[in-house]
């Protein structure tokens, strides 16, 4: 079994999208979201000499991250006072009975599934950018997922437009020949 | 009338951001005709424009990961220095 390395001077290059994508799934707030990454890193590295080697870097992060998420609703919870689950009826006449067919899984509702697949193809896009070179993924993430222009990018990068289009090319090629071996 | 692959591919990707002119449209699938490799590099194109935007993927934004490393090395220094 190979013993996985630890080296937290490359973990927020490496790890922070898709420790972000992850959390921003689960709690839809980007804020608290970048607040429980970061917490997570912090955590990381407290507790870095616990760390075995018998699952990678990215593995080991998320399963701080996941507990991080599950404090997270517990606080939010113990603040209202308590976790709550309220069912109301309809009492109208009308529509009396009505409930227990209206609980029913509706087959054509698939959007539970689709996002789980989603999710996972999150993943696996968030796998293939980190194995882009450093500029390559910086300029295709800032194109394509930030959806800045052009122009944006060019000054802030500090880069011509065809510099910026040929860098592109590049991370699309690469990016379609991973997400082909991995997901299509 | 006619583009060289390069040229096609540019348009190509331009495409995938909506960036290209009708007139550039048109070449390209004028060159799409007769030319099985940038059919095939099209094809892999939109497909990855699709998944990308299905998949609903975020980024954080550049500020805050630049606050966040700053704030970890920070933390990082203070536990080699302990």
């Amino acid at each position: 079994m190979p013993n996985h390395q630890i080296n937290p001077n490359k973990w927020i290059d490496l790890y922070s999208d898709y420790l972000f994508n992850y959390t921003v799934s689960r709690v839809s707030d980007r804020e608290i979201a970048q607040d429980l990454v970061q917490d997570t890193f912090l955590a990381g590295l407290k507790s870095m000499k616990n760390f075995k080697g018998e699952a990678s870097e990215r593995t080991w992060l998320i399963s701080i991250l996941k507990r991080k998420i599950i404090d997270h609703y517990r606080r939010i919870n113990s603040k209202k006072g308590k976790a709550e689950v309220r069912i109301t009826y309809n009492d109208d006449s009308e529509s009396e009975g009505d409930w227990l067919e209206e609980r029913v899984a509706d087959p054509f509702d698939k959007t539970a599934e689709d996002s789980m697949e989603n999710e996972e193809l999150a993943d696996a896009i968030h796998n293939c950018l980190s194995k882009l070179p450093e500029k390559q993924a910086q300029v295709f993430k800032m194109k394509t997922i930030q959806g800045f222009e052009t122009e944006v990018i060019c000054n802030e990068l500090n880069i011509t437009a065809s510099n910026l289009w040929v860098i592109i090319h590049r991370a699309r090629t690469a990016m379609a020949a991973c997400l082909k071996e991995n997901w299509f | 009338m006619f583009i060289p692959c390069n040229e096609a591919n540019h348009v190509c990707d331009k495409t995938q951001y909506k960036e290209s002119t009708l007139w550039e449209k048109i070449k390209l699938n004028l060159h799409l005709i007769y030319c099985k490799a940038c059919r095939k590099y099209t094809k892999s194109n939109s497909k990855l424009t699709h998944s990308i935007k299905v998949s609903n993927v975020e980024c954080m934004d550049k500020k805050c990961k630049e606050a966040m490393k700053k704030n970890f090395e920070k933390a990082l220094k203070d536990q080699i220095n302990q």
